[in-house]
């Protein structure tokens, strides 16, 4: 591999961790300052993606779009959170895995009767289509360079809301310990839902963003909602700093692995069955990640407690 | 004496019906098909091509009952046994992915009764496991895909990169147009089944060198890489199967997709009488362009209505000579079975045209003429 093919692939690698990131960010959030298990984070990414091609199809104005996916998904989030997840918080994980489940499903086939089952179309808006030419001479699409910036600003957006201002000093506290701040005067139920349709609307944006460059269309949120808790779990639960470095981490791991591991085993072994075998391989890389991670810091990479 | 007049006249009337319509019988076909969750467009446009056929039938003895197998095996299997156990299904059709067909078509012939497949055409079915009461109506597998090997040979690629998930109908994919390509590989990937990223795929194809990439991506993944192929600059010509470049799909990968080459048997320009009322009543009745798959299920919907026209289908010999021989309209032109039930059909390029503000896919070019399946031999017979 030349020195500028790895450079692509590692920037390949952050983009991937950048999204990874904005879908995490929600979950961990959730997670840790509420205790609850949200299988229903990924239809909220669908949801978030449907909105944005909806409107952009509807206006003709992927920004517009943008922020109908933000607005459309915190909304539901609000929604899902007082209706069903309220009544969850004292329950056990079984019965929130039980109840975000059925979400999955009527959010699924909501989305399916509102929208048909043929996948939207959402393209990148036109300012940020196509390849730029970045030092060295190598071809970079614009759209994917802006994603990656885009999720270093949000992460540094959330850094400063939890660590600098009155809501974040809550959302900590309410991590801490959830009695002692209800008793000092906050009202921790609406506290919950802002924090439960933050963490929505970071995962509409990220639908919406990811769903120009993929594809709209029902159940695209399960696969990503998997790996977003594969990084929470590496990156230690409830933590935004450990979220940002294990989806960078997973992304550059499953990235490289996917393009170096084929070739690896091409050097002993025939093209069609490295081919095959490192494929496989590959797809398996960053589950062994996580284990490793687990072996050595069982609490994840930035544990909350130390 | 009213009473016998009218009574003369309605037996007058009957025997003149009688003797215009030959003899048309009635079956009961069970659809099974995927018409929720992924994938649940191709499924939707089977039922809908299918039934189109159905209703424009003058055969009103035709009973159909559909059920969707949310593209589960194990549910594709009970919805099969109930329908053939207390539906008391004669004829039985519409499943959409193999591994739900293999899981299927065999019990569903061993117990006597007919399967016609609209779209998936598993190797096994066309080989060693043919059966006299299987006919697939669409294409062995490999079909499309050997037709774009044979495409790429005919304008001198040299240099290919293929590209396909990591799962049974991929591999067949690279196999079969490996079977018909003859330049060199400039890189063989197998991507994971789902996935939605490819950029790291498309760093290495630009790195590769190749004169053309044919790939093999069904839904989402498909629509996901010719977008993020388009905006990367790579412009290395991209060959495909008409999976990924059908009228369902079309429209989600946007201009991205314009003047890719694709390999079907099916186009909606093609140029017969049976394909042009096809193409406007589909649009007349459902709003939209009918895409591949819904000229196939029109196709089996017709073929079975062709063989009621001439047999009983509770005579099966008659009734299998009856279907064998094919005797309808096809939207493709010309149809015909192979020993294994397998058609013996043109495979025709296409490119993706804009048509006013609408893409769709127009003929450019034969890639296999009379094409037969690889594993026909295989087949006893």
């Amino acid at each position: 591999m030349t020195a500028a093919l790895f450079f692509e692939q590692l920037l390949n690698g952050m983009q991937f961790g950048v999204t990874l990131f904005l879908m995490a960010a929600g979950l961990t959030l959730v997670f840790g300052v509420m205790g609850l298990i949200n299988l229903a984070h990924g239809s909220l990414y669908m949801i978030g993606a449907f909105a944005c091609a909806a409107v952009a199809a509807a206006t003709g104005s992927f920004w517009l779009g943008l922020v109908a996916s933000i607005v459309a998904a915190a909304f539901a989030g609000a929604i899902i959170e007082v209706s069903v997840i309220r009544r969850l918080y004292d329950r056990d994980h079984l019965d929130q895995v039980l109840a975000t489940f059925a979400l999955i499903l009527i959010i699924s086939e909501g989305c399916r009767f509102v929208f048909g089952s043929f996948p939207l179309f959402l393209d990148v808006p036109a300012i940020l289509a196509g390849p730029v030419i970045l030092p060295g001479g190598l071809p970079y699409p614009i759209y994917r360079l802006s994603i990656i910036v885009v999720g270093g600003l949000v992460a540094l957006g959330l850094y400063l809301l939890i660590a600098k201002t009155r809501l974040g000093i809550r959302i900590r506290a309410g991590e801490a310990d959830r009695e002692m701040i209800a008793a000092l005067g906050v009202d921790i139920r609406t506290l919950y839902t802002i924090v439960f349709a933050l963490g929505a609307g970071l995962a509409g944006f990220a639908g919406a963003m990811v769903g120009a460059l993929q594809s709209v269309q029902v159940g695209m949120g399960e696969p990503v909602l998997i790996l977003a808790f594969v990084v929470i779990v590496i990156g230690g639960i409830g933590s935004i700093k450990g979220a940002l470095i294990a989806s960078i981490l997973v992304g550059v791991v499953d990235t490289l692995g996917r393009v170096s591991l084929p070739s690896m085993f091409g050097l002993f072994m025939d093209p069609s069955a490295a081919s095959s075998i490192g494929s496989s391989i590959s797809s398996m890389l960053i589950y062994v990640l996580m284990a490793v991670v687990l072996i050595f810091k069982p609490e994840g990479l930035v544990s909350q407690n130390g | 004496m009213r009473h016998l007049k009218k009574f003369a006249v309605s037996a007058l009337a009957l025997t003149l019906a009688a003797s215009s319509m030959a003899y048309a019988g009635g079956a009961k076909i069970g659809m099974i098909t995927t018409l929720s969750g992924g994938g649940s467009g191709l499924g939707i446009d089977v039922r809908d091509g299918f039934m189109l056929a159905i209703n424009q039938s003058d055969n009103k003895d035709v009973e159909v009952v559909i059920e969707d197998d949310a593209r589960k095996p194990e549910l594709a299997v009970q919805i099969a046994d109930k329908m053939i156990q207390s539906e008391k299904v004669d004829i039985l059709t519409g499943i959409i992915w193999s591994n739900l067909a293999m899981a299927v078509v065999p019990s569903v012939v061993a117990q006597g009764k007919f399967y016609l497949s609209p779209n998936a055409g598993p190797s096994q079915l066309a080989g060693k496991g043919c059966n006299p009461n299987y006919f697939n109506v669409a294409w062995q597998n490999d079909n499309l895909h050997e037709a774009m090997g044979a495409y790429a040979n005919a304008v001198g690629y040299k240099n290919s990169y293929i590209l396909a998930p990591n799962y049974p109908a991929g591999k067949d994919a690279l196999t079969g147009y490996k079977r018909f390509y003859e330049g060199d590989l400039a890189g063989e990937v197998y991507t994971k089944l789902g996935a939605t990223d490819y950029a790291a795929e498309i760093a290495q194809i630009r790195a590769s060198g190749a004169d053309s990439v044919f790939f093999f991506l069904p839904g989402g993944m498909g629509i996901a890489f010719m977008k993020q192929y388009a905006a990367s600059g790579v412009d290395i010509p991209v060959l495909g199967p008409a999976f990924s470049f059908d009228q369902g799909i079309l429209g989600a990968v946007g201009d991205a997709a314009l003047g890719v080459k694709n390999s079907s048997q099916w186009s909606n320009d093609l140029d017969n009488d049976a394909n042009k009322a096809f193409v406007a009543s589909f649009q007349e009745a459902y709003g939209r362009l009918p895409s591949l798959y819904a000229s196939q299920g029109f196709d089996t919907a017709n073929l079975i209505l062709s063989a009621l026209d001439g047999a009983d289908v509770k005579d099966a010999d008659a009734f299998r000579a009856a279907l064998k021989v094919a005797e309808f309209d096809s939207v493709r032109g010309d149809f015909r079975f192979g020993n294994n039930n397998h058609p013996i059909q043109n495979i025709y390029v296409r490119e993706v045209v804009k048509d006013g503000d609408v893409l769709t896919n127009k003929i450019v070019g034969l890639a296999l003429e009379q094409h037969t399946d690889a594993y026909a031999q295989e087949c006893g017979m």
